[in-house]
């Protein structure tokens, strides 16, 4: 799974009929320190996440393992609101980067 | 499979209802040397490694087969702990 936060949502009335009553919204990938990485999903949201939290993302023929998207053309799903993370072995490079 | 390293873990209570009681882990993919490869990614695990120590896990649909749930949108799993690794020459 990635790490994301959600930044926006996608409203689509003209889609692929099995695609209809799902909820679309915009993930920004993170980097474990929260920092936005350049790259950007369109996931269908099977826990209720609002814009703004951070989530977690499950992508390929994994996504299509809920109820909800189960035989549905979709690649992309958000599965988790993160609480907390914590890391806890250092980055060596950082580390001494950082000396 | 591919090797990584678990470098942390993560907490979240609101998920998928088959994600419950499932352990979730910081994972630093690594290359055969050990060397990083890639962006840190996030893994169940069902074997229960330790921070730090090298593991090797499965990506895809594959994920949810270690869990003992039919359907679960998991896309990375920790199938093994690495005690060690021999290569003759590459």
């Amino acid at each position: 799974m990635i790490l994301g936060r959600v930044i926006g949502t996608v409203w689509s009335t003209r889609k692929d009929e099995k695609l209809v009553g799902a909820k679309f919204l915009i993930v920004r990938q993170l980097n474990l320190d929260y920092s936005p990485k350049n790259s950007f999903v369109v996931a269908v949201d099977s826990v209720g996440a609002g814009v703004g939290e951070v989530v977690l993302y499950a992508q390929g023929s994994s996504a299509r393992q809920t109820t909800l998207t189960k035989n549905k053309p979709v690649d992309a799903v958000i599965m988790a609101i993160v609480d907390k993370l914590d890391i806890s072995v250092k980055d060596k490079e950082k580390e001494v980067a950082a000396e | 499979m591919n090797l990584g390293r678990v470098i942390g873990t993560i907490w979240a209570t609101k998920k998928y209802e088959a994600l419950e009681h499932q352990k979730m882990q910081l994972l630093q993919p690594l290359k055969f040397d050990l060397e990083k490869d890639g962006d840190p990614i996030i893994v169940v695990d069902t074997i229960g490694a330790g921070p730090g120590e090298v593991v090797f896990y499965i990506t895809s649909s594959e994920a949810v087969i270690p869990m003992d749930v039919d359907m679960a949108p998991v896309d990375a799993a920790i199938v093994g702990i690495v005690d060690s690794i021999n290569i003759e020459n590459n």
